[in-house]
């Protein structure tokens, strides 16, 4: 298999001939928040892809794997194939770990984009963002970004597709005080971590460009050979994020990424709601 | 992830044995900040795909400098190709864990913190604290620590591969290149931190 190169999506500039009956839109409302528990269903029906270091399979806290891919170089260019290949180092299946948690019905699926061979050129994770964009997946999970500015326009591209094709990106925000894509685009769901004990707690930051604040501190995650660990870091604070976009969007399937942050914003537990005046 | 990678290993002697102790003092003070077992600081070879352990504090300092591993693989792999720091706790009840690589440079920790060095877009290499003191382990807090750490000693690698010869003893100071300001600024920094 080799990259797809589908043709983008007609662009529509004006309404012109037409009114309003003929662009009608069937959607659905914003979910209730729960008085406790998790907001939305159990991820049933979506589709989410973690692009990261690939998943171990069959490992207890991750469950199943719908497909697995893989981004490789040669000299021919960058490509990307189907593989059998676990995951060379545990952060991805760390990452869907949290997911499954979260989400336990959703759809999982992982594009490995480290781990072969020592590949930190972001034309790799570009074209990992890419695969998964053009899949049409629901939830992209990218723990992950890059420094590089020669990048930034093509992820920026790439964000704005996903945004319109209703694909949410949830990206992590460096953890430490860099500058780097795509965690850094309003089209992207960015996350960061807090240090409360609370796992199913989620922030909303007054204070953007990170836009949401997850647990990310001491979390206990998925590893190799069918273990677990403890880790750090916005990695983990990301597909908690993730997850919870899975259960939103399967209990409302026509939910936009725009309503979508909505619902994250509005449930996250520093958020008061005022009644309108 | 996704950082330019360049070699940054040469087979010529060190240049400035100043730096090479520069880079000692990271990990000695790392190890000592951390209360940990080990600590050490390792350079990426692009070209070969690994790692080279380029100064050790702890276990290991009598015969690791030196030593190579696939840099493709494992958490230090992970940290050098994402460019992100990690930290990692409960090691022993995996038993995958590079479990190899640890076997083979003769210790095999329960802890890990690792943060890459960067310099601009460039990886330089990975350090690494091993089995850190129960009270400075896998929070956030020690996450931002390490990573200044790393910091400093990228802009010490810096220096190590970029270096030119020192001017003679007699010859007037040179205004400070961006890199030693660099160093003197983390320094201060971490100073701050600790407290000083």
């Amino acid at each position: 298999m080799t990259t797809a190169q589908q043709p983008a999506p007609a662009l529509t500039w004006g309404l012109r001939g037409r009114g309003p009956a003929d662009v009608p839109v069937e959607a659905d409302g914003p979910p209730d928040l729960p008085e406790k528990g998790l907001l939305g269903g159990t991820g049933r029906g979506v589709r989410v892809c973690v692009v990261d270091s690939g998943i171990e399979r069959d490992h207890p806290m991750v469950g199943p794997v719908a497909q697995s891919w893989r981004v490789f170089k040669d000299g021919d260019g960058v490509h990307v194939e189907e593989t059998e290949e676990g995951d060379a180092c545990g952060h991805g299946t760390a990452c869907a770990g949290i997911i499954r948690r979260t989400a336990p019905e959703c759809e999982l699926s992982s594009i490995r984009v480290l781990g072969d061979r020592f590949s930190g050129s972001g034309d790799v994770l570009l074209e990992g963002i890419r695969w998964a964009v053009r899949q049409r997946f629901d939830v992209v999970n990218l723990s992950l970004s890059t420094t590089h500015d020669r990048f930034e326009d093509e992820l920026r591209r790439l964000a704005d597709e996903a945004y319109f094709q209703q694909t949410v990106i949830v990206a992590s925000a460096h953890n430490t005080r860099v500058e780097s894509f795509p965690w850094r685009f309003s089209s992207v769901i960015s996350v960061g971590s807090h240090q409360e004990d609370d796992p199913d707690l989620h922030l909303y930051n007054p204070e953007p460009p990170v836009e949401f604040f997850a647990p990310g501190q001491r979390v206990q995650v998925a590893w190799l050979g069918g273990t677990s660990i403890r880790s750090s870091g916005n990695s983990f604070a990301t597909p908690f994020i993730a997850g919870l976009c899975a259960r939103i969007l399967s209990s409302g399937p026509r939910l936009t990424p725009f309503q979508l942050k909505n619902a994250l914003y509005l449930s996250a537990a520093n958020v008061r709601v005022h009644a309108s005046r | 992830m996704a950082q330019t990678i360049a070699p940054v290993v040469s087979a010529a002697p060190r240049p400035d044995p100043a730096v090479a102790e520069l880079l000692q003092t990271v990990v000695d003070t790392a190890r000592a900040i951390f209360g940990a077992q080990a600590s050490s600081i390792m350079l990426l070879d692009a070209t070969a795909d690994e790692l080279i352990f380029e100064a050790v504090s702890g276990q290991g300092q009598e015969f690791l400098v030196g030593r190579r591993f696939p840099a493709g693989r494992g958490i230090a792999g992970w940290v050098a190709a994402s460019g992100e720091p990690m930290v990692v706790d409960d090691l022993h009840d995996s038993t995958s864990f590079d479990r190899d690589i640890a076997e083979s440079t003769g210790y095999v920790p329960n802890a890990l913190m690792a943060a890459p060095l960067i310099r601009r877009d460039r990886v330089l290499g990975v350090l690494e604290v091993l089995d850190p003191s129960p009270q400075a382990r896998s929070g956030l807090p020690e996450l931002d620590l390490l990573g200044l750490f790393a910091r400093q000693a990228a802009v010490a690698l810096h220096v190590l591969t970029t270096h030119e010869p020192r001017p003679a003893p007699d010859a007037p100071d040179t205004p400070d290149d961006p890199s030693r300001t660099e160093l003197r600024r983390l320094l201060s920094e971490a100073r701050r931190l600790l407290g000083e």
